[in-house]
Formats: C-alpha cells, sequence, structure tokens
C-alpha cells in the first residue's frame, strides 16, 4: 500500500510555550549539563543573559507539543504502532532564557517511500516574543511495512 | 575560546544513565511513552526492557559538543540518525571527528555507542566559535 502524500505542506495551529527557571533546571539536571548558565541566574547573568538559559537541546521540550499531534492526525494515517523515530535535525537561532514566550508552527514538510518504508518529515518553526526565530526542527519519522 | 583542528577528536563524553534516569528525562522533556518508563509494558512489546529516549541521547551528543566549544551559544545545527535502542545502567560514550574547520565555522562528525553499538550514528554537528 502506498504512503499517502495529500498532507504534504500542511500546516497547524500555533502552541505556546512559556520558559520556566525552574524548568529550564530541571531538564539541564536530566541531560547532564553541569554549566552553571543552565543552573544558577547568578552565573547566567553574569555570562549576559537575562536569565538561566536553556540547553541547545530544550528545544524538544518546547517544540515537542506543536510535533506529537501531526502522528496521529487522520489525514496522514501514520501507523503509529509500526512507527521508529529515525531521526532529527535542530538548527538554532536567538538563545532561549527563562521568561521566553516561544510560539511554535509545525506542518508535514514531505511523505516519501523506499524499500517499504514510508518517510515522514515533519518541520517546526519556533520564535520568541520578539519574533526572533529560536529553532527550527525536522522531526523524521519511519514507518516499517507500508 | 576553544580551538579546533581538522582531524582531530573532540573529548569523549561519558555517562551511565541509572536506573531511574528515563523516569527524570520523561518528567523532564514530556515524553511520558510507556516503553521509556515501565518494565513490562517494555516487555510486553518485544523490547528488552525500558529503553532509553533518543532524545536524551541526543543530548549527550550536543552535551559533547558545547563543552568542546565552551559554552551552548557555540552550537548552531546538529542533525542525527537514531538507531537500534539504548538501555539505563551500561555506559554511553560520544565521540567526535572535526571535519571542517572554516571562518569560525567548525563541522564535526560525532556518534554515541553503548556496549560497542552506535545508538545514534552520521551525526553531524555545526559549531559557531
Amino acid at each position: 500500500m502506498p504512503v499517502n502524500t495529500k498532507a504534504i505542506g500542511k500546516q497547524y495551529e500555533p502552541v505556546a510555550y512559556a520558559v520556566g527557571r525552574e524548568k529550564i533546571k530541571e531538564y539541564a539536571r536530566a541531560v547532564g549539563e553541569s554549566d552553571p548558565v543552565h543552573l544558577d541566574v547568578q552565573a547566567a547573568r553574569a555570562a549576559g543573559y537575562a536569565d538561566v538559559v536553556a540547553p541547545p537541546m530544550f528545544a524538544v521540550v518546547y517544540s515537542g507539543p506543536s510535533v506529537g499531534p501531526l502522528i496521529f492526525d487522520p489525514e496522514i494515517e501514520l501507523n503509529f504502532a509500526m512507527m521508529v523515530h529515525g531521526g532529527q535535525e535542530f538548527v538554532w537561532g536567538a538563545p532561549v532564557v527563562a521568561g521566553d514566550e516561544i510560539t511554535t508552527t509545525a506542518s508535514v514538510k514531505d511523505i516519501s517511500e523506499e524499500d517499504g518504508r514510508g518517510y515522514y518529515v515533519f518541520e517546526s518553526i519556533s520564535t520568541n516574543q520578539r519574533g526572533e526565530q529560536v529553532c527550527r526542527g525536522t522531526w523524521t519519522n519511519i514507518v516499517r511495512g507500508v | 575560546m576553544a580551538d579546533f583542528q581538522m582531524g582531530e577528536q573532540i573529548r569523549e563524553v561519558k555517562v551511565t544513565p541509572d536506573k531511574y534516569l528515563t523516569v527524570r528525562y520523561a518528567g523532564a522533556s514530556g515524553d511520558f511513552n510507556p516503553i521509556h518508563i515501565d518494565e513490562e509494558f517494555a516487555r510486553a512489546v518485544g523490547l528488552p526492557g525500558r529503553i532509553l529516549h533518543g532524545l536524551w541521547t541526543m543530548a549527550q551528543v550536543a552535551r559533547a559538543q558545547t563543552e568542546a566549544a565552551g559554552g551552548p551559544e557555540h552550537l548552531r545545527r546538529l542533525s542525527v540518525q537514531f538507531r537500534g535502542m539504548g538501555v539505563p545502567e551500561q555506559e554511553v560514550s560520544v565521540s567526535g571527528t572535526v571535519r571542517e574547520v572554516s571562518d569560525g565555522r567548525v563541522v564535526v562528525d560525532t556518534v554515541a555507542e553503548q556496549a560497542g553499538k552506535q545508538i545514534i550514528r552520521n551525526a553531524e554537528a555545526e559549531l559557531e566559535l
């Protein structure tokens, strides 16, 4: 059964995320960050940030909720039971600090098929309250046996 | 300021995720997929047991770059491929080789391994110094 490509280009409603200081610290500890700019406000300010700064991979926290619903969008017809997260790319822009308001818009970048596998590529674009892009994510999900 | 030479290895990051790491990471990231936190569920769907979140392992790859470059602001891009699966309570090591250095821009080829198998492969990091 070929993959259905009709959802390519579909855009979704933006999702807002308010970045909290304790959330950054909780995330930084869970991934083993020891750089005090993620954990200590004074250290972050001394380094020139307005507040504790998010580790780059904190992008999954503010942009993940925008991409999750695409997996279950009936228009995409993705077989979740056979899905694996095959690849991920993030391109970072302006730094994210506690107090920022991040808005993320997800879209379907590509759907294709190769050797019986479906490739579902989603894109997330995250901007801060000043309209600066903070991250672009490319999420590649692979479905076996399409 | 960190100095990068073509062909050199970045300092390896070695970390052993403890038994409850996946639970803490689930809470921190919001990814509560039971394959990461529920031993019985993971076995019932044919896994050896709870497995690591791929994005946690990717965060270790990111950390190896930011530690080598001297701060989070230097990491501009990271792309990875996930392969196989990582498990708790076994060491994960991230290594990388500088492939390109030009005008303050550095490209590093990097991988994450556990028990001799690559769980993140073909990863590429772009740093700005």
